[in-house]
């Protein structure tokens, strides 16, 4: 092994440049020109500054906004700087009141009847913490509710919410979803439409 | 499981198996000497001349492996003594340096190839450590397995020769031609889909809707950004895992999409399937390559198949509860505890058995919280070896120490001395097969065992019952098999388990690499044995069904006591805990 003390050292210092330095700046530069908006996190600014991030969930109690899944992030929700999951297991009693409180929340906040069964999103905690998407069941549920507090028609909150919906990519991969913070900022008019970089 | 499942898993499957026949024919050359592209051609003989070799220099295995020692001494001590020095280097962001037991414990997960995070990066690590640290050892280590595997191969090709390869020039081959190329296409992919690839830390922006506390209101929030996407890509494309995030690729900015997703699971699996292909040609004789694809494609889609079914079914728990298991276009349903929506269950399931079967370890949604038997199957992968695509070349030069033991099974049935690829297979070469599968056995049977026992170890369980004893299991499969992914709820950062990990991690990568080394010493000092009618051929259906049931078989035998009082008990704890 003494004879490897040269060539090792050698060797760490020239992956160390390349690697670690070369290689991460170059993707910057290149990453920066093609994609500037996407690479910088894709950050939605308006007049009055930076309003999030398109990818970073946002917490939403609101009775004029969506609502978006719930979030394990610690001290409070959406916790950008500490992203978490619940890591609660499948037959944890902690889970199960957690989920059986949230159940009978969001029945009452939607007015649903008692039987009414609720989107597995809607319920359950991300494993980011900082989930930006619900299923498209899930906003749905949310419609009247919008259109009351705000005093519009259900249908205008449905364009908003069709607005900011994604499909799966080749109608194959992934899930459709919305972005609850878009369709908030579109229910708002902070934003007219959505920005290109979603 | 839904036919949209099934759509989205032929997808990934059929992607890894297109992308990786021109990958395998071009790592084959790569291995070999031979004509190389022109700028890189010239990096490659500069850094021969900084490392005073040339690939003339060929090492006996004993040297070869003197130095991949050597070499990753050296690289702890340098990831270490990064981390430490975090508090006073540049571009710290304002962290801390890492506290010492956290420290020692990252760098062995990251020079071991498993990146088990007991870190949480966003928290923990500023700029510098990921980019010149973390990195630059997910590239290192990688190119170690390659390397090895390239070692391996060579033994098994020549014949009566002493050396098995030039060290230095193969980790300059690999990482040159093969990652850092890869790894750039990548990265650009993923920046082009939302993963931050900025010099700026973070960037703090204001709520849409403040959030009331009890005593206080948050109305912003900090969003870390970084160099994420070029580290993601190789921690990714090398079967790394490790994230730049605490969340890992379940995080929104590591894997924003569900295109950004299938890239993320197919490099997780590519080389590793690619090698296998590289391997045919290297050896002159392609089927034999595919044999061990498919064996290793037939236990990854029997145990993701599994998998998905599980998670889609949830559970009794969630259906009493008044949660919509069932799927429909427009919601996912099922166990969604722990996953993002962008990846639904599909996504999940199909990363969580790729992410185990490559010894890859990172996630798109929590282990801790999945099923029983969704949780069982990833786990089960890691014990078997991680020789189902496995990591970037320790995959295979696993899966081959196993083709050796099925070829030496094979003979004991028909009592005749076993051969594999014209050499014969000896009593010398099968104890050094045996070793390879039982150090890391050994590990995590008697390692669980341990922590199950001490204080230290049962302080860190988070949920009760046989799912605590399964986090305990889990992390040390993961750690004694070089994976990396964890039940998360296990708190990992403590004296005991930063210490027992990074032990287990060090002696599943260095224990098994040795032993191969001296394997290919071994098969590279025999004569060739021309085929006789006796000979079992190794490249047919068989053999793919004999090799599939050694890993199996061995992989039961060892721990189906240990998985029967962990997710078994749980899943019969779900049923009846249901029904009630």
């Amino acid at each position: 092994m003494r004879e490897s003390i040269r060539p090792a050292l050698v060797l760490l210092g020239a992956f160390t440049v390349l690697t670690g330095v070369v290689y991460p700046l170059t993707t910057t530069l290149v990453a920066q020109l093609l994609f500037p908006a996407r690479a910088s996190g894709s950050i939605v600014v308006v007049e009055d500054g930076a309003r999030g991030s398109t990818l970073v969930g946002q917490p939403f109690a609101g009775t004029r906004y969506l609502v978006g899944r719930p979030s394990a992030t610690a001290p409070v929700p959406y916790h950008a700087a500490a992203s978490a999951g619940s890591q609660l297991g499948p037959v944890s009693p902690v889970l199960d009141s957690l989920i059986r409180t949230r159940v009978a929340e969001a029945r009452v906040r939607e007015g649903l009847a008692s039987d009414v069964a609720i989107p597995a999103d809607l319920v359950t905690a991300s494993g980011s913490g900082l989930d930006p998407h619900l299923s498209p069941a899930a906003a749905a549920l949310q419609v009247s509710r919008i259109a009351t507090a705000r005093a519009v028609t259900p249908d205008s909150v449905r364009s908003v919410l069709a607005r900011a919906t994604a499909p799966r990519w080749l109608g194959l991969v992934g899930e459709p979803r919305v972005n609850v913070l878009v369709a908030n900022l579109l229910l708002d008019g902070v934003i007219a439409a959505p920005p290109s970089f979603r | 499981m839904t036919t949209h499942a099934l759509a989205e898993f032929a997808v990934v499957v059929a992607s890894v198996l297109l992308l990786a026949l021109p990958l395998g024919t071009w790592i084959a050359r790569v291995m070999e000497p031979g004509v190389r592209p022109l700028p890189l051609a010239r990096v490659e003989r500069a850094a021969w001349r900084l490392l005073r070799t040339t690939p003339e220099d060929d090492m006996h295995w004993s040297r070869y492996a003197g130095h991949i020692l050597g070499l990753s001494v050296a690289a702890v001590l340098l990831l270490y003594a990064l981390q430490r020095l975090q508090g006073v280097l540049p571009l710290g962001a304002g962290m801390p340096s890492v506290p010492p037991l956290l420290a020692f414990n990252t760098a062995v997960s990251f020079v071991t190839n498993t990146n088990w995070q007991a870190y949480a990066g966003e928290a923990t690590l500023g700029l510098l450590v990921p980019m010149v640290g973390l990195t630059v050892q997910n590239f290192l280590s990688a190119a170690v397995g390659l390397a090895v595997l390239a070692a391996l191969v060579r033994g098994l090709v020549r014949r009566e020769a002493s050396g098995v390869g030039n060290l230095w020039v193969d980790l300059v081959r690999g990482t040159l031609y093969v990652l850092l190329p890869l790894s750039f296409i990548i990265a650009l992919l993923l920046a082009g889909q939302g993963v931050p690839q900025t010099l700026r830390a973070t960037r703090t922006v204001t709520l849409v809707e403040p959030l009331a506390g009890t005593d206080t209101t948050v109305s912003t929030q900090t969003i870390p950004l970084g160099p994420v996407a070029s580290q993601v890509a190789i921690k990714q494309l090398g079967t790394n895992g490790g994230g730049y995030y605490n969340a890992n690729s379940a995080h929104p900015l590591e894997n924003p999409t569900p295109f950004s997703n299938l890239v993320q699971v197919v490099s997780i699996l590519l080389i590793p399937a690619a090698l296998c292909l590289a391997f045919g040609r290297l050896v002159r004789a392609p089927r034999q390559g595919w044999a061990l694809l498919t064996a290793m494609v037939v236990i990854y889609v029997g145990s993701t198949l599994p998998t998905l079914a599980a998670e889609q079914a949830g559970t009794p728990q969630l259906r009493s509860a008044g949660v919509e298991l069932a799927a429909s276009p427009t919601q996912p349903g099922g166990n969604m505890e722990g996953k993002e929506v962008r990846f639904g269950i599909a996504g999940s399931a199909i990363w969580a058995t790729a992410t185990t079967a490559a010894s890859n370890g990172s996630v798109n949604a929590m282990h801790d919280s999945f099923t029983p038997l969704g949780g069982l199957f990833p786990m089960w992968l890691m014990q078997l070896g991680e020789v189902v695509f496995g990591g970037v070349g320790s995959g295979l030069y696993g899966m081959l120490v196993f083709a050796l033991l099925a070829v030496f099974l094979a003979g004991l049935m028909v009592g005749r001395t076993p051969e594999y690829l014209g050499k014969k297979v000896e009593a010398r070469d099968i104890k050094l097969a045996a070793l390879v599968v039982l150090i890391p056995s050994a590990w995590v049977l008697l390692g669980t065992a341990v922590s199950l026992h001490v204080q230290g170890g049962r302080a860190g369980i988070f949920n009760a019952g046989p799912h605590g004893f399964s986090e305990v299991l889990y992390a040390l499969s993961s750690a004694a098999n070089n994976n990396g992914s964890a039940f998360g709820g296990l708190g990992a950062n403590s004296a005991w388990y930063n210490t027992v990990l990074a032990l287990a991690m060090w002696m599943g990568r260095f224990w098994i690499i040795v032993p191969v080394l001296a394997l290919a010493g071994s098969f590279g000092g025999k004569r060739a044995v021309p085929p006789g009618a006796g000979t079992f051929p190794t490249d047919g259906p068989t053999f793919v069904l004999l090799l599939v049931a050694t890993v199996l078989l061995v992989g039961a035998l060892t721990f189906l006591p240990a998985l029967a009082l962990g997710p078994i008990v749980e899943q019969m704890q779900m049923i009846v805990g249901g029904a009630s």
